[in-house]
């Protein structure tokens, strides 16, 4: 195992919009994110932070340059190699929580282990013990609408963990949620990142982001700045003050 | 992931994504309903028909010539000149034995309805057949007891008599026949032989609703001004088309029919029946076929149509299990099935229909319906199934997990 997780080189992401109208949506893009990290990712809309993840999640491939996941080139890798990794190396947690309205929170934590063939009684028991680890021991047979936002989140989460993925890759996961359910999650994420976690948070919020040690910020395609937390003090004095009552 | 348990997974799934949506997943089916039962009842009428023609056609004998006045089957409105034909009289029978070389046995048969009785039991509208010894070994009869008249018997033109089971039922339904002494028409006649059950012609009429007599007595019964067929057994099939020549030319002689002049009789043989009722089974069947392709290919649309319904409705979904690690062939194989067990459903759900339907059919037409139309039907309906879920099955499979994701 190498100490970089991710590392991107000279990444570049072109997207053809017919008739020869090509839009660059990511420009050389250099990164290296270490095991452990917990990382933002933060970026207005239009800067390239979707595509960046999209690319960092295997979801898509760049255009050209390179990108090492967990010391393995998956830049031209096909579509069914780019599931095994997503599958095993990669734990999603999206801003509208994605689960499978039909399926119970056990059968949509199980999911990915589906996918990497583990037999069905192992496959409920670690789906269970994940459920229990996000404090829904009571809700295993509960259906997504049976269940409130931060339920929801926290199912999605115990699926982001159950094939203890190498990253975990959280797109605004507090965006449908309300403020306190947000800092709960969030409250969460930290423990995570305390067992070891390595955790890339994609926000546009600076309070979310704070959460993180790292923020890296996009425009235009390219890496505005990539500073540790203490280092956007400033920022983050402001927001406090923004958030301290009276 | 192996192919077992993603079969066993896709399997499940589809089983919850029909579940969820019963009365659309019916609706679908019903194209496929349709298309089955009318390929089973088809079939099964078929198969019916043709059973019943067998065993009918059996009573014919495959290597029996029949003389006589008309033929069978009309080649075109010539009725009139079949009608001017003299009768084939019963007599040519002792001809056409000695001239012969290729027939094993003739015999002349004449037959007139007639009333039987026994006692206070009277059997009504019996066809009575009047015939000589060889009849016996031209039709190959077989008795349930006693026998057929001998040669000596039937050339003394004695009292006797050999009825179908049918009569035999009737008439004796709780003693022994043999021995007894019926009235035909009014004259008595002693029982020798009851005949073994030659059973419907194609559900039409019995062919055991019989009694036998020497053709002398039918004679005295009926009178002579009756056309006979004149049954000839050929020595073997192979010489079928040798004897019927041997037995026309004899015919001709019989008859007195200069070269230039044509056959005043017809020769008729189960060959002709055969073919006959080929075709008609083939127009049933071509029509059969045309009617259920149509059925099956609507219902195989339908199912297409709400496959790709189906696909779209779940493309976020599609997207999510790629995320997760769903892996093309994965999500292939999920619809796939759930085409297949849209169409299995159709197909059984088809052939538990058809069953009882077949039942109302066969007040109609003799229906059977063996195991292989049933695993024809389950075989249609999983092709169909792979058909019509194999192009909304791929287009899942290729979604682009990040499009996929994104649409709402």
């Amino acid at each position: 195992m190498s100490e970089n997780v991710i590392e991107l080189i000279k990444v570049n992401k072109v997207y053809d919009m017919g008739a020869e109208v090509q839009v660059q949506a990511l420009r050389d893009i250099d990164l290296t994110i270490k095991r452990g990290e917990y990382v933002a990712i933060m970026g207005p809309s239009g800067s390239g932070k979707t595509t960046l993840m999209n690319i960092l999640g295997c979801l898509d491939t760049p255009t050209s340059g390179k990108y090492m996941f967990d010391g393995v080139d998956v830049s031209d890798m096909d579509d069914n190699e780019l599931a095994k990794i997503r599958n095993q190396g990669i734990g999603f947690v999206f801003q509208t929580f994605n689960l499978i309205p039909r399926s119970d929170a056990l059968h949509n934590v199980e999911l990915p282990l589906i996918y990497s063939g583990v037999p069905a009684s192992d496959r409920k028991d670690r789906a269970k013990k994940t459920l229990e680890m996000v404090g829904l021991g009571d809700r295993v047979h509960h259906k997504p609408n049976e269940l409130s936002g931060g339920q929801r989140q926290r199912v999605a989460i115990a699926r982001a963990l159950i094939n203890n993925p190498s990253i975990m890759l959280a797109d605004e996961p507090t965006g449908n949620l309300d403020s306190k359910t947000g800092d709960e999650i969030m409250l969460f994420f930290e423990e995570l990142h305390e067992k070891g976690n390595t955790i890339i948070l994609v926000t546009h919020e600076e309070y979310i982001a704070e959460h993180s040690r790292r923020i890296i910020r996009i425009k235009d395609g390219m890496i505005e700045s990539d500073l540790p937390l203490e280092k956007n003090g400033k920022v983050h004095a402001a927001h406090m003050a923004e958030k301290v009552p009276g | 992931m192996t192919f077992a348990s993603e079969f066993k997974e896709g399997l499940k799934l589809s089983a919850a994504a029909l579940l969820a949506n019963k009365v659309r997943a019916v609706l679908t089916m019903l194209g496929i309903i349709i298309g089955i039962v009318s390929v089973t009842l088809m079939s099964a009428a078929i198969t019916g028909l043709n059973n019943a023609f067998n065993n009918s056609i059996s009573a014919i004998g495959a290597d029996v010539l029949y003389v006589q006045k008309w033929p069978w089957m009309d080649t075109g409105d010539q009725w009139w000149k079949f009608r001017s034909r003299k009768d084939i009289k019963p007599e040519y029978a002792d001809k056409i034995a000695q001239e012969a070389t290729l027939a094993a046995a003739v015999a002349p048969t004449v037959g007139r309805m007639g009333t039987i009785k026994y006692r206070d039991k009277t059997a009504n509208n019996v066809q009575v057949a009047g015939t000589t010894a060889d009849y016996a070994y031209v039709t190959q009869m077989s008795y349930d007891e006693g026998r057929f008249f001998t040669e000596e018997e039937s050339r003394g033109d004695r009292p006797l008599a050999v009825m179908g089971s049918d009569v035999a039922n009737q008439l004796f339904p709780n003693s022994d026949p043999i021995g007894k002494t019926i009235k035909i028409n009014g004259l008595s006649f002693r029982v020798i032989g009851v005949r073994s059950k030659l059973g419907n012609f194609m559900g039409m009429f019995s062919l055991d609703n019989i009694v036998i007599i020497p053709l002398g007595q039918f004679e005295d019964i009926f009178g002579t001004h009756f056309y006979a067929t004149i049954n000839v057994r050929a020595v073997s099939k192979v010489q079928m088309e040798n004897t019927k020549e041997e037995l026309r030319g004899i015919m001709r002689k019989i008859r007195g029919l200069a070269p230039w002049q044509e056959d005043d009789f017809s020769i008729n043989q189960q060959d002709m029946l055969t073919q006959a009722f080929d075709q008609i089974t083939r127009y049933i069947y071509d029509a059969g076929i045309f009617v259920t392709a149509l059925s099956l290919l609507v219902g195989g649309i339908g199912i297409m149509n709400i496959m790709f319904v189906s696909v779209t409705e779940r493309t976020k979904e599609i997207g999510i299990r790629k995320a997760l690690g769903a892996r093309r062939r994965t999500i292939l194989t999920q619809f796939l099935i759930e085409g297949i067990l849209i169409c299995l459903g159709g197909g059984i759900i088809g052939l538990g229909l058809s069953y009882p339907l077949s039942m109302i059919v066969d007040k109609l037409l003799p229906t059977s319906m063996p195991v292989s139309i049933a695993v024809m039907a389950i075989m249609i309906s999983l092709i169909v199934g792979v058909v019509s879920g194999l192009a909304p099955a791929f287009r899942a499979s290729k979604l682009d997990p990040v499009e996929a994701l994104r649409y709402e």
